[in-house]
């Protein structure tokens, strides 16, 4: 088992490699020299400093060498510096991590539980109206973009009815000790998280029904039944068990949408995660910050993946044999 | 030729919600096409008083925005940019995706290997973020937003081109076009391909939704082209008179709903028709 989790995270080093490679080639094709754009943009204009820049980023260099030395400092975890916020690049993203790992985390969990019930409670309602409504709940908002879904969310929770705040992931200038903080986050966090999670919701809704169909017609349920077990015991612990395998394959599937997504939804709740710093430095064309935050999120992403397939190996023991 | 024609249409006309789907797009295609001829002028011009409510006007039916232009004009010249990007963004990936999937399958290898690291390495690349950096780094202009949202949206059907090519790598009609001596790449694009070709289409038009989705959370994020008009870009916006004139975000988001659920009507349909072995899963 040990082997089996130091193998998985052993294969996350060639594509972060990769994805930095990836960065690298994308900077070359930018129309004209990055490195002007990026001073410029920073109003740096003292010549000394230029050079100082010119030689820090080796542009002065062939482009093998500073491949090279990117590939290298990326490895170092030297991301740049950002003039915008006058610190490392590394440092503001780490900074800004937290509050997007607790949305995603909050999206998936709303996304779970309204998907996985809704789901459960479609198959064993198979062609009845819950049925229908739950398909077509599903693929309205399979169709809905999350951020729309987001600023109509807002319309009516918090701007007609007051119940929820309409931005933001804390109550400026409130002190409620450390119990009361964590409410009041949940509280901002209520609107964002839904608006995010449906999406996912609408498609776990729609696997679970399936896969549940699938697993109600195998011999071993038929055995459960012969049994004489009751019909929720046969549903909780047999089928949905079974059920839950696609979901889990999906979420991992899915942790780089999800990721994406969140960056949309941070914009429209001013959430300060890692997705308004990034759509800000988009804005101010901060290219380091830019580039850093593809780096971090394709490695969260590839972190993530590897737990979920590591959960799975623990759900489904019959892949550990392979 | 004609008989199989029929029963495609009448397989793919027996799932009501592809038929409402299809009636959904044939619509959308119709007001993008007719956009230059209901509104002959610049959609982005100012044309009345700003923030008029839908249905509360004859001469501006869907309102006006905070600007005083007119919705009705900018959610059909929209339609054109919507539907334009997702096709070829579509496009982009279902080229890029089969040229992978079926390279990987029928050399192997190390070929597939290498092939198959690179689709797991752009499915791992956030979607989004990777999109947005590819047009703040190369600039906002529709065609970059188009072969953005095609890059990140191929990996799928180079997975699925790449498991039809393998199932059908060693049939017998492709052991016989060997022994004739045809080349790999004759075998692969006039032999393999066509037989791949039902559910890979059926993937290609769900990914048009998907590219229709992303193209509007791109303009809605103001990193659209500036000089079109989208549908996204509208509820971005309207964003900021949400306590006043929440209608300019809700009508466009309800048309990006619409079009990506007709879409999705269509895909499924589709699938019943192309791949009627898969109706019952």
């Amino acid at each position: 088992m040990r082997r089996i989790v130091l193998r998985r995270l052993a294969q996350i080093i060639p594509l972060i490699l990769a994805v930095i490679v990836l960065n690298f080639l994308l900077i070359q094709l930018a129309p004209g020299s990055l490195f002007d754009v990026m001073t410029s943009e920073q109003q740096i204009t003292d010549p000394a400093m230029l050079d100082q820049l010119r030689h820090s980023y080796g542009v002065d260099q062939p482009t093998a060498i500073q491949l090279f030395k990117y590939i290298w400092s990326v490895m170092r975890l030297d991301l740049g510096f950002s003039y915008r916020q006058n610190a490392p690049v590394l440092d503001v993203i780490i900074a800004q991590l937290p509050a997007t790992v607790i949305l995603m985390l909050a999206a998936t969990t709303i996304a779970l539980v309204v998907g996985v019930t809704a789901g459960v409670l479609a198959s064993i309602r198979v062609n009845t109206v819950w049925d229908s409504l739950i398909s077509l709940g599903a693929v309205f908002f399979f169709a809905a973009p999350s951020f729309w879904l987001g600023i109509m969310m807002t319309v009516l929770f918090a701007v007609k009815l007051g119940w929820f705040p309409v931005g933001g992931m804390r109550t400026i200038g409130s002190d409620y000790g450390a119990l009361g903080d964590a409410l009041d986050v949940m509280h901002h966090l209520v609107l964002p998280a839904t608006a995010l999670g449906l999406f996912y919701a609408a498609t776990y809704a729609r696997v679970m029904r399936a896969s549940m169909l699938e697993v109600f017609r195998l011999d071993f349920i038929r055995t459960a039944r012969a049994k004489g077990l009751s019909r929720s015991r046969v549903v909780i612990a047999h089928v949905m068990r079974n059920a839950l395998l696609p979901i889990v394959t999906l979420l991992g599937l899915q942790l780089g949408t999800l990721l994406g997504g969140s960056v949309v939804i941070e914009a429209v709740f001013s959430w300060p995660g890692i997705g308004s710093l990034l759509f800000d430095s988009v804005m101010s064309r901060n290219y380091p910050m830019v580039l850093g935050v593809l780096v971090l999120g394709s490695l969260l992403v590839a972190v993530a993946n590897a737990t979920v397939d590591l959960v799975y190996l623990r759900l489904d023991p019959r892949i550990a044999g392979r | 030729m004609l008989a199989s024609t029929l029963d495609f249409v009448r397989r793919f006309a027996r799932n009501r919600g592809a038929l409402v789907g299809f009636v959904l797009v044939l619509t959308v295609i119709g007001v993008a096409l007719a956009a230059p001829w209901m509104f002959p002028r610049n959609p982005l011009r100012i044309v009345g008083r700003p923030e008029i409510w839908p249905f509360t006007s004859w001469r501006y039916p869907l309102g006006t925005d905070s600007l005083g232009r007119d919705i009705a004009a900018m959610l059909a010249y929209g339609a054109r940019t919507t539907l334009l990007i997702g096709l070829f963004a579509s496009l982009t990936a279902t080229v890029i995706g089969i040229g992978v999937g079926a390279t990987a399958a029928y050399l192997g290898g190390w070929v597939d290997e290498v092939l198959m690291r690179c689709t797991e390495l752009f499915q791992t690349i956030p979607n989004l973020i990777f999109v947005l950096t590819i047009v703040a780094i190369l600039g906002q202009k529709i065609e970059y937003v188009t072969i953005a949202v095609g890059i990140v949206t191929w990996t799928p059907i180079a997975r699925l081109t790449r498991a039809e090519f393998l199932s059908l790598r060693d049939r017998e009609f492709v052991q016989a076009c060997r022994a004739m001596g045809m080349g790999n790449f004759r075998i692969m694009l006039g032999e393999i391909l066509p037989n791949a070709l039902p559910p890979v289409i059926v993937l290609s038009s769900l990914v048009i939704a998907g590219a229709v989705l992303f193209e509007s959370a791109v303009s809605f994020l103001g990193l659209g082209d500036p000089n079109v008009s989208s549908w996204g870009r509208l509820i971005g916006d309207g964003r900021t008179l949400i306590r006043t004139s929440w209608y300019i975000c809700a009508v466009p988001g309800l048309a990006i709903m619409l079009t990506v659920l007709a879409l999705n009507l269509v895909g499924d349909g589709l699938n019943d028709a192309l791949n009627p072995k898969l109706r019952d899963r």
